[in-house]
């Protein structure tokens, strides 16, 4: 069935926005990543013009990630306070990522800034997961091996300490504003709620249980990805409510499945599998990058020559 | 009197040997939301005044086109290992969308001078100010490539039936992929590759209904189209969560 998209402008077949919102969502539950690095490019993919996909995909990853973190309030695993604290972060974040977001679009390489964004990120990230996940694996197969001890690095030793219970931490909030902002702005610009370099950031550089991490990530997205969606809404009226309602069915009934799945998992597991994830995506951007296009030329509307 | 009075103008005006009269299928094109594109049949007759010349031969050209807007081309090159835009071509102004449709090879029924006076093919209705780069003719060879692919742009070469030199007919179909304004539909009637009448009318294309309602909201009231978003993600979030525990009872 064809829907013809008010803003977007194209015409476009509803069911594969529902099952793609579907996927999307399965693997925002499980992992607590908003999905829209999965998204933005897939909708690039179909015919949807980069702003709009954009723009539209924000509004979706808040649909799945309330979703998602209402299963998760549920099973106790959401750390309220460490939440709020990144979202001061990532709202201050996503202010400053609208801005970049809207002169590199008059530049028209907005492109290339996502894609590098994306390699650079995404290849980064997977990798340390991948390794350290591996490794986790093979100390638990290890029989009486004990779980390595945390270290104290550089990031407990800045002031304004603050007690995170649910997370069992005390540390800084220097840092998780740091990484809230950091993630606001990639929001911002590549059309993602963050989730995928927020996750290994809170499990890695804060030391917060996996668990724990998905839950409060997800709490976040919501507020970041929301704020990103008005800015869009505003600013470059981007935001088509047609395709992000066809997205979003699929996407909050996939966020209920992926979240039961998680529960299920190890958090080695769920560490691996979410990396390789990572991995893939960022191996087909990097060979779009690489190897030479197609279609060398592209239109876009206005701007300076 | 009054009879020869109009008897009288009507000798005054400079009548043409050969007018067009025409018919379109349709006088709107309305976008809804299951929107799929649409056919527009475009049908008429020559109107003659005086037996017509045996010696030349008739032909009939038909052009849509959608509303003009700027358009940016940008080129690709390899820069440090990766791809990425380095030239562009800014075009002042080309049709979002353009047809042609002809009843013979186009060379054979419009001369180059004429086109250009009138702008008819693909190439002539672009418009392009300055360019700064080198081989700017690659820059919009590239427009009309990737417009053709996307239907947008069309060269219909002999899908204008003309019979006996009078009626004719052509059926041009256009994507699901339109933007809103007005689309000028142009017919030329040639005789020897010159065009001897040409005439012009419009097809508006609006979007209806819950199309416009929402296309207005968004422009107009940004604010409350955002919080309308907004508030249909959080209401289908909740809705989800509530159901699956529901269904888990």
């Amino acid at each position: 069935m064809l829907i013809y998209l008010p803003i977007a402008e194209v015409s476009v077949n509803a069911f594969l926005l529902l099952g793609l919102g579907g996927a999307v969502g399965v693997l925002s539950g499980m992992f607590g990543v908003g999905g829209g690095f999965l998204i933005t490019p897939l909708l690039f993919f179909i015919g949807i013009p980069p702003a709009v996909a954009v723009a539209t995909s924000t509004n979706q990853i808040v649909a799945s990630s309330i979703s998602g973190v209402l299963a998760h309030f549920k099973r106790k695993t959401v750390d309220l306070p460490m939440g709020m604290v990144l979202l001061v972060g990532g709202l201050i974040g996503s202010a400053i990522g609208i801005v970049i977001f809207n002169y590199l679009r008059a530049l028209g390489q907005v492109d290339l800034l996502v894609q590098l964004c994306y390699v650079v990120f995404l290849g980064a990230i997977g990798m340390l997961m991948f390794v350290e996940s591996l490794r986790a694996i093979r100390r638990a197969r290890k029989p009486g091996a004990l779980p390595q001890r945390r270290k104290h690095n550089w990031v407990h030793n800045l002031p304004f300490k603050m007690k995170f219970r649910v997370s069992g931490l005390y540390i800084s909030v220097i840092p998780p504003i740091l990484v809230g902002m950091l993630v606001g702005i990639l929001a911002a610009i590549m059309g993602v709620g963050g989730g995928f370099i927020m996750v290994p950031a809170m499990i890695y550089l804060l030391g917060m249980p996996t668990k724990v991490v998905i839950g409060t990530s997800l709490l976040q997205i919501i507020f970041v990805a929301a704020f990103t969606t008005m800015l869009h809404a505003t600013t470059n009226q981007t935001v088509d409510v047609l395709l992000a309602l066809l997205l979003l069915i699929g996407g909050v009934i996939g966020a209920q499945i992926g979240t039961r799945i998680g529960v299920r998992m190890k958090a080695e597991q769920l560490r691996i599998l979410l990396a390789i994830m990572v991995l893939v995506v960022c191996g087909k951007l990097a060979f779009d990058l690489l190897v030479m296009p197609s279609e060398l030329y592209s239109l876009g509307p206005e701007g300076r020559s | 009197m009054i009879r020869l009075l109009a008897l009288f103008m009507l000798l005054a005006l400079p009548a043409k040997a050969e007018e067009i009269v025409l018919g379109l299928s349709r006088d709107e094109v309305a976008i809804t939301v299951t929107f799929q594109g649409s056919e527009i049949v475009v049908f008429g007759a020559v109107n003659r005044t005086a037996p017509p010349p045996q010696d030349s031969n008739l032909g009939v050209v038909v052009t849509i086109a959608g509303p003009r807007e700027p358009v940016t081309v940008r080129r690709k090159a390899r820069r440090m290992g990766i791809w990425v835009n380095t030239d562009a071509v800014f075009v002042n102004s080309a049709p979002s969308f353009y047809a042609v449709a002809t009843s013979a090879p186009i060379a054979e029924i419009l001369r180059e001078i004429e086109d250009l006076r009138y702008r008819i093919t693909i190439p002539r209705a672009i418009r392009s100010a300055g360019a700064v780069v080198e081989d700017s003719v690659a820059f919009t060879e590239a427009l009309i490539r990737i417009k053709t692919d996307q239907d947008l742009y069309q060269m219909l070469e002999g899908a204008v039936t003309l019979d006996q030199d009078t009626l004719f007919r052509s059926a041009i179909s256009m994507p699901a992929n339109l933007i809103e304004g007005n689309y000028d539909v142009r017919i030329y009637l040639t005789r020897n590759g010159a065009v001897i009448d040409d005439y012009t009318t419009t097809i508006p294309v609006n979007k209806v209904g819950l199309e416009r309602w929402l296309y207005n909201l968004a422009h107009e009231q940004a604010f409350i189209y955002g919080l309308l978003s907004l508030a249909i993600a959080v209401g289908a979030g909740w809705l989800a969560s509530a159901v699956f525990s529901l269904l888990r009872r």
